[in-house]
């Protein structure tokens, strides 16, 4: 005897199926050449002191490729010169739950593009917003923020290991200490 | 039979095709290359003509008449003369081919010629770097995506990659060398008579291996020297007010993340440098001409061009783009 699948089956596997299309999308073209920044280039130096907070979620927090992308830019725009690889050196360790100005996105993304005290210079114009975000999807993936879904199954090197930033962390903390 | 001469007349351009041009390794245009292409054709003509004889062969097998005595041990004992002859003249083509081969190869591991330089070659997803390196660090010349050689000197490539497996292939100068990150292979190249060359990455490496190419352009000593001259100065000083702006623009923007033009305080590494990028045949590694048109498409929206490829958009206001634009248009 054969029933046809009824049609609630079929709509629950296909949604299965795309269930885990957001970690795999790449986001080449997040940022048109049509739509605008925040951050508009300026030829001074000086920058009226308020700044409207960008939005309060990062939009590639759910992604794997941005999340790459990020661990990339990561070391190609020297962070690790300073930060190490999360472990902290001249600048504060990332993979710890000690949160100076807040863990964030807003924050994260406020941190990069402002600068803070003691150091951390500002990139003001000089990374465009999606990169920002896809560096704030990796800064948290390596304090155990990201979604467990999204992070990468093994790491970079020959050798097999645990991705540097898959582990579980504690509860990020506000220290309020610059 | 009028079509059928119509139809060989069109495909025939076809088949000739890949004979010419400067991406192409059927018209070698250095002694490595001629050695390859000769025992390209070598094999290739002594397999056409087997193959005709094999189907000729088979041809006359099909339209033969049949003997009523074609299944006595007679026929038989012939056709195990025919196949032991066939054997035989196999395995002496095949001893040919083999001496041929290692002949030809043996002319491709060391340039014959002295008077060799070297140029460091890098692959980077999805671009080209050439590093010409001198005896006074003020002069290495960094050539991203077009490499410039002389005539009738063998040219010494030191290849390493800096992310994954690329392939550097010249076909009209050389057979390809791979370029493992980690690791220095070396080749060489030689071109026999000025030219532009078109090269390609001939090992997939990831979404934009399609458009990693670059141009080699050979040119008598006199004149390569004249380029590398003015390749070694830093960028020329901007000389009108849009230009100007033009590099305020990008020393003020996200282009000095990644690219370095010698003279200013821009120096990252990251992407391709641009201190002459205004005296390039193409841009973005060979995908699009060098004009001005192309360059502004380029740096305001990369993802349409070239998607997954580094460079992010650059959403610049109109004016601060035709400035850049100026400016870099203007470095020569």
């Amino acid at each position: 005897m054969s029933r046809p699948i009824p049609r609630i089956a079929v709509a629950l596997a296909a949604a299965l199926v795309m269930a885990a299309c957001e970690r795999e999308v790449r986001p080449f073209q997040d940022v048109s050449a049509a739509t605008a920044r925040s951050q508009k280039p300026t030829l001074s130096e000086l920058f009226p002191g308020t700044q409207p907070p960008p939005a309060e979620e990062s939009p590639y927090q759910k992604n794997a490729y941005a999340m790459a992308e990020g661990k990339r830019l990561f070391d190609s725009y020297n962070c690790s010169g300073c930060h190490a690889h999360g472990g902290g050196g001249m600048g504060p360790p990332l993979m710890d739950d000690q949160w100076i100005y807040g863990s964030r996105p807003a924050n994260i993304f406020a941190t990069i593009v402002e600068g803070r005290p003691n150091g951390m210079p500002s990139f003001r114009n000089k990374i465009p917003d999606q990169q920002v975000w896809e560096l704030v999807a990796f800064i948290q993936s390596m304090s155990g923020q990201a979604p467990i879904d999204v992070l990468p199954s093994r790491g970079d090197h020959l050798r097999y290991s645990t991705a540097e930033n898959a582990r579980r962390a504690a509860t990020p903390k506000l220290t309020g200490h610059p | 039979m009028m079509r059928l001469r119509t139809l060989i007349v069109a495909l025939a351009p076809l088949v000739f095709a890949a004979c010419r041009g400067n991406q192409a390794m059927f018209n070698p245009q250095g002694p490595a290359a001629r050695s390859i292409a000769s025992l390209g054709w070598f094999l290739l003509s002594v397999c056409a003509v087997i193959y005709v004889l094999v189907l000729l062969a088979g041809g006359w097998a099909l339209v033969r008449r049949r003997h009523v005595g074609d299944d006595l041990p007679r026929t038989t004992q012939k056709l195990t003369t025919v196949v032991a002859g066939a054997t035989v003249v196999s395995i002496a083509i095949l001893v040919v081919f083999t001496i041929s081969s290692v002949v030809a190869g043996h002319g491709l591991t060391s340039p014959t010629g002295p008077g060799a330089i070297t140029v460091d070659v890098i692959g980077h997803q999805w671009w080209w770097e050439f590093q010409y390196h001198d005896v006074t660090p003020s002069d290495f010349v960094t050539s991203p995506n077009e490499l410039h050689i002389p005539v009738g000197v063998p040219v010494h490539i030191k290849a390493i990659s800096r992310d994954v497996i690329h392939s550097f292939w010249v076909p009209n100068l050389h057979g390809k060398r791979d370029l493992i990150p980690g690791q220095v292979t070396n080749t060489w190249i030689q071109a026999d008579q000025p030219g532009v060359y078109r090269g390609q990455c001939a090992e997939f490496c990831g979404h934009q291996h399609a458009n990693m190419a670059f141009v080699v352009v050979a040119e008598p000593m006199d004149k390569f020297l004249a380029w590398i001259g003015s390749q070694r100065q830093p960028a020329s000083e901007p000389q009108t007010d849009e230009a100007r702006r033009g590099r305020d623009v990008f020393l003020q923007s996200t282009c000095v993340m990644c690219h370095t033009v010698r003279g200013t305080s821009a120096g990252a590494r990251l992407g391709p440098e641009l201190t002459h990028v205004g005296s390039r045949m193409t841009i973005a590694a060979g995908t699009l001409p060098n004009t001005r048109g192309h360059l502004g498409g380029w740096v305001a929206d990369p993802q349409s061009v070239k998607p997954g490829v580094r460079m992010p958009p650059n959403p610049l206001e109109p004016s601060d783009l035709q400035a850049v634009l100026t400016y870099l248009r203007s470095l020569r």
